[in-house]
């Protein structure tokens, strides 16, 4: 089922929102990650406005499908989707990473109701997702789940182990999408420990593969779906997305996968997001 | 003298006295615990023979989950599986679970207070011939140091199985730590067991030293205190089969009626059960102690037996402890 235009706005318009917040936890924060964050703002706002059947006022919802975050240092992103679907106050955005927060600078489950795991160890949480997915199939309960993670964590040997264990097990209920930025922090992935080819070696897997853009909102949730229709494998999709998003000065430069913006640099950003009226031009994309 | 109130083998002192290995308490308690709660899940790495989680495969195949050789994930998707609502327990050897895979039971188990029951085996020098690589001495230690986490040393195969039973219905986390060789079957269906207790096996109206032990070396230690007291010297002995958390009044009561202290453990003197001991000793009762245990070094290929006399924790070393410990303090 495609999008309408209007649908597409609208979810651009919230990805828009999620990454204006974003800037701001991170300025208040004065610490965490900027590039990641912003280049997912898309996916999460597919997520968390289209994709997920959740209740965000109820976030222990058992029949809810479950959103396991690997790489937990882009917390800031998950934070924003979820304060801005309803599962928290968007003001508490502004206390991340501060003493007493729910909002832990990597996330943490027993803190904030909503988060499925506890993550920032690369390469556990495809594990995480898998072992729900084969428990779910198990109680032959129909939810998915869905693994985000990162290009760079692919780098752990915990992460091929989930890949063979679901391969095994034929677990149509996992959809993983990993985040093809194509930066870590030492540089660039393919410099620092080459992936490719990254989708063949899924494939290798038995995993089913495809590859979208991801920050085109309504190319990814088509991904989605074709995901939702196979039944004898699980999926990966892996989604091109441009770190540092929306901020065309920090676009592609992996000096920005690590430190926050400060308040001077929060402020330009924040007036270069609003010039783009809601729509993610297509120049970037 | 025995204590009578702790219901232990009519046989503990013939040569009669049944053994077993604690592993195979796992593989009966797993059957067992499967029996009452459908939520129990087995997870396995590649030794479903010699873990014994065969005997719930048998039992209970579409609950028996087969990882391959990859502990790490095993105790990820344990998370997992724990988080959609099933109660797991990863078996593997102890050298690689939670050897291995430490981390990931620190932040996707322990940190998340995920019940998964972490289950090592072939624990300690006693696996014998195997060597240094798979005679795990450093468990107790990195378990017990983790927020939140039970942790276990079953002294005998009866015990091991209540220990599986009674972990499969505790909220949050479990580490149980097994041996892979036959030791005396000491205790009894009636003898009680609770997670947090400690029991006394052999008691004294005035003991000159208390000898508190984890594991299957209580049966050493009870050993050692018959031979002490036929000597007049006379001792008690506390098993204390749950390290974390520690039945502290029943540690405390020891040192302030007797004076002193023997702990004896199959694993590093450092940081494991002994250690936990003068912790809580140090603190609010301290007295004079011999920690025995591995001395900072790795094990060898051999016998259990001939592993466990050469690392100082046979009867005779026990009794030697003893012994020093009450000179030392005149």
């Amino acid at each position: 089922m495609s999008l309408t235009d209007e649908q597409v706005c609208a979810l651009e318009a919230k990805a828009e929102v999620i990454r204006e917040t974003i800037l701001r936890m991170l300025v208040e924060a004065k610490s965490g990650h900027t590039a990641g964050p912003l280049g997912m703002a898309d996916i999460f706002a597919a997520f968390y406005f289209h994709i997920l059947n959740h209740n965000p006022k109820l976030p222990s919802w058992e029949e809810r499908d479950r959103l396991v975050l690997s790489n937990g240092h882009i917390c800031p992103v998950l934070y924003a989707a979820m304060a801005h679907s309803g599962y928290f106050p968007i003001e508490e955005c502004l206390t991340l990473r501060k003493f007493g927060s729910r909002l832990q600078g990597h996330p943490e489950r027993l803190r904030l109701p909503g988060l499925e795991t506890t993550s920032g160890p690369l390469g556990e949480g495809l594990s995480q997702a898998a072992g729900m997915a084969y428990a779910f199939r198990m109680d032959d309960k129909k939810q998915r789940v869905y693994c985000l993670m990162s290009d760079g964590e692919q780098e752990e040997g915990n992460i091929w182990e989930a890949a063979m264990f679901a391969g095994k097990y034929k677990l149509s209920n996992l959809i993983a999408v990993m985040d093809r930025n194509n930066i870590q922090i030492d540089g660039m992935t393919e410099d620092v420990m080459p992936l490719e080819p990254i989708a063949d070696k899924y494939r290798a897997f038995n995993w089913h593969v495809l590859e979208v853009n991801g920050n085109d909102v309504r190319a990814f949730i088509s991904a989605v779906d074709e995901a939702k229709a196979i039944y004898e494998k699980p999926t990966l999709i892996i989604a091109h997305t441009i770190p540092g998003k929306g901020v065309p000065e920090i676009e592609f430069d992996y000096r920005w996968h690590g430190k926050p913006p400060t308040q001077e640099e929060g402020k330009r950003f924040l007036k270069e997001i609003r010039t783009m009226s809601g729509k993610v031009p297509h120049e970037y994309a | 003298m025995l204590n009578s109130d702790v219901k232990l083998s009519a046989d503990i002192f013939a040569d009669t006295l049944e053994k077993a290995s604690t592993r195979d308490g796992f593989g009966k308690g797993a059957v067992e615990a499967g029996k009452n709660d459908l939520r129990i899940v087995v997870l396995c790495a590649d030794l479903a023979e010699s873990t014994r989680a065969e005997w719930f495969q048998k039992e209970f195949p579409e609950r028996f989950v087969e990882m391959g050789v990859a502990e790490q994930n095993m105790a990820t998707v344990a998370a997992g599986m724990a988080a959609a609502g099933k109660i797991p327990f990863i078996t593997s050897y102890a050298a690689f679970n939670p050897g291995r895979n430490y981390e990931q039971i620190r932040t996707t188990i322990a940190l998340n207070r995920m019940p998964v029951k972490i289950c090592g085996m072939h624990a300690g020098v006693s696996v014998g011939p195997d060597g240094a690589t798979h005679q795990m001495l450093e468990d107790i230690g990195l378990m017990r140091m983790l927020p939140g986490m039970t942790v276990i040393v079953p002294g005998d195969a009866e015990e091991a199985r209540k220990a599986v039973i009674a972990a499969a219905k505790t909220d949050g986390p479990v580490y149980i730590r097994f041996g892979r060789t036959a030791t005396p079957v000491f205790t009894t269906s009636a003898t009680p067991f609770m997670i947090g207790k400690a029991i006394v096996l052999w008691k004294a109206d005035k003991p000159k030293v208390a000898i508190l032990s984890t594991g299957s070396l209580s049966y050493s230690a009870l050993m050692a205190a018959q031979a002490l007291s036929a000597d007049g010297i006379e001792s008690i002995v506390l098993h204390v089969p749950t390290v974390k958390p520690l039945d502290e009044e029943m540690v405390l009561d020891a040192a302030r009626h007797v004076g002193c202290v023997v702990t004896v453990e199959e694993h590093q003197a450092a940081g494991g059960f002994g250690s936990a001991i003068a912790e809580l000793l140090s603190q609010h009762h301290p007295v004079p102690m011999r920690l025995l245990g591995i001395a900072d070094t790795f094990g060898q290929s051999g016998e259990p037996d001939q592993l466990l006399a050469h690392y100082g924790l046979d009867t005779l070393h026990i009794q030697a402890a003893a012994r020093a410990l009450i000179k030392s303090i005149g």
